[in-house]
């Protein structure tokens, strides 16, 4: 019941968060804040993930082909499928929804129990359009960039890997990377990433708006918002990948 | 000035506001007294509409707050000014920038005007060239000044204090107080106070409403306080022994 409950909060909030904005200027200026914050500043994370996670997928692959049947240069094409389609898009989504997530709920719950939000509120601003439209504008507008970013990486961290340890030659991983390329691919993955992007911002948003108490709430609401945006992420990527690939 | 009538609010079982009425007149200050617990944030929360009455109504200038919806209450919102307990600055943002908020999102004045109109306030609380600190960089009475200073800088009709002293030293409320009086009489401004602190009530109490058990148990002015027969009013005036010293002497 508190889960239908809970859906039904999200909605409502969902609603006011898309309301008319009291000053354009404000919140541009707000959104261009958010990206540097929820997105530059994540590309650090993004960058050492995604080229230990490519150099790891080369490796396991390379060591797990058996047979000599099997060309070499699939060692480039199962990297870079399993990046594109799943590891950038879903693990770094997964990433951000514990970096991003955690301190998007914390924000906003440290400001719900220090009645900043209700000193908003009196002065007659939307407090949910102000603190998270620019965040989920900045985060569905930026984070496909990260991805973009994470994919590269990764699959240079594959090509790292496996050419410095002899398993395949440079020509090799390169032409498996080109081979059988579909740019729907692309267009799957940032799809997703859109997706992830709102679910991270709008799920750790809810949890930090409705904290309530001190200190260890707003501990617990960061948890939640970690724990409930991954889980809803999982989820919508089973769903998104039978709707847009099978 | 603002006026409610017949409020009752509950949270399930717990009738916090029993028919509550009251008038709180501009020009004054307007104090609302009583112990922990019997309803005096919950009764500001209602007034400024941060909660919803269960029934009865608010009313602003005879504008009844209670029936609007959120679009037609941002209109009055822009005349309300509240100082919170914790003062509730942005800590993201300067002083200045706090003071200019307000002025940013509901006015079309200029950078120029509203840094002016910020200069104007932070020396209208004493607190010039501290345009650009951080709200954690100020100690408790700066916060509450600065808060003030905030509150005050969209010229509101309507000013709401959450127990202004909470945290202060003695000087540093007297401080307090005398700025939240000085700026009532300059702007005639209708001025609620909640507070429990006895040394607000003697310094700035215009009229004191005393509430009790989520009633309007009494009201009157500094002078009437102090010489009532009143019990609840008398325990709580006279909670600490100091005070008793004190009546016994005055009697």
């Amino acid at each position: 019941m508190s889960y239908i409950v809970s859906i039904g909060k999200y909605v409502g909030m969902m609603k006011e968060v898309f309301s008319k904005p009291e000053r354009f200027k404000v919140y541009y200026t707000r959104t261009i804040s958010e990206i540097n914050t929820i997105g530059i500043n994540s590309a650090g994370i993004v960058a050492i993930l995604s080229v230990f996670m490519g150099a790891v997928i080369a490796l396991q692959t390379a060591s797990n082909m058996d047979s000599p049947l099997l060309p070499k240069y699939t060692i480039g094409y199962i990297t870079r499928s399993s990046t594109i389609l799943e590891f950038s898009p879903t693990i770094i989504s997964l990433i951000l929804a514990g970096k991003v997530g955690s301190n998007i709920a914390s924000e906003i719950g440290t400001m719900k129990v220090t009645e900043q939000i209700d000193a908003l509120e009196i002065m007659g601003v939307n407090s949910l359009s102000f603190l998270v439209l620019p965040k989920i504008i900045a985060a569905v507008f930026f984070f496909p960039f990260l991805i973009i970013f994470s994919m590269g990486l990764s699959i240079l961290g594959g090509y790292y890997s496996v050419t410095a340890s002899g398993l395949a030659s440079h020509e090799e991983f390169v032409y498996g990377v080109r081979a059988f390329f579909k740019t729907s691919d692309i267009i799957y993955a940032l799809v997703k990433t859109c997706v992830f992007a709102f679910i991270i911002v709008s799920v750790s948003s809810f949890y930090g708006y409705y904290t309530k108490g001190g200190a260890l709430d707003v501990g617990t609401s960061s948890t939640h918002a970690v724990v409930w945006s991954s889980i809803v992420i999982l989820l919508t990527n089973f769903v998104l990948t039978q709707l847009i690939l099978m | 000035m603002v006026e409610v009538k017949g409020i009752n609010k509950s949270f399930g079982d717990n009738h916090v506001l029993h028919d509550f009425s009251a008038k709180f007149e501009a020009g004054k200050v307007n104090l609302i007294i009583g112990q922990s617990g019997q309803g005096k944030s919950v009764l500001t929360k209602c007034i400024v509409g941060l909660m919803e009455v269960d029934s009865g109504s608010v009313l602003y200038n005879d504008r009844d707050f209670s029936k609007m919806n959120r679009k037609e209450r941002k209109g009055i919102r822009t005349e309300i000014g509240m100082l919170f307990q914790g003062s509730a600055l942005f800590d993201s943002m300067t002083v200045e920038e706090n003071i200019m908020f307000p002025l940013k999102m509901f006015t079309k004045m200029s950078k120029k005007e509203m840094e002016d109109r910020a200069n104007f306030c932070l020396e209208r609380v004493d607190l010039v060239g501290r345009n650009k600190l951080l709200p954690a960089e100020l100690s408790g009475g700066m916060m509450k000044r600065v808060a003030i200073a905030r509150a005050i800088s969209m010229k509101p009709k309507y000013l709401f204090c959450d127990e202004p002293n909470s945290g202060l030293d003695p000087s540093t409320s007297i401080l307090i107080d005398n700025l939240i009086q000085e700026i009532t009489y300059e702007y005639n401004m209708t001025t609620v106070v909640i507070t429990h602190d006895m040394n607000s009530v003697i310094e700035i109490g215009d009229h004191i409403v005393f509430i009790y058990n989520g009633r309007n148990w009494w009201q009157g002015t500094k002078e009437e306080i102090i010489k009532t027969d009143n019990k609840e009013i008398n325990n709580f005036v006279y909670a600490s022994k100091f005070m008793k010293t004190l009546k016994g002497k005055l009697a």
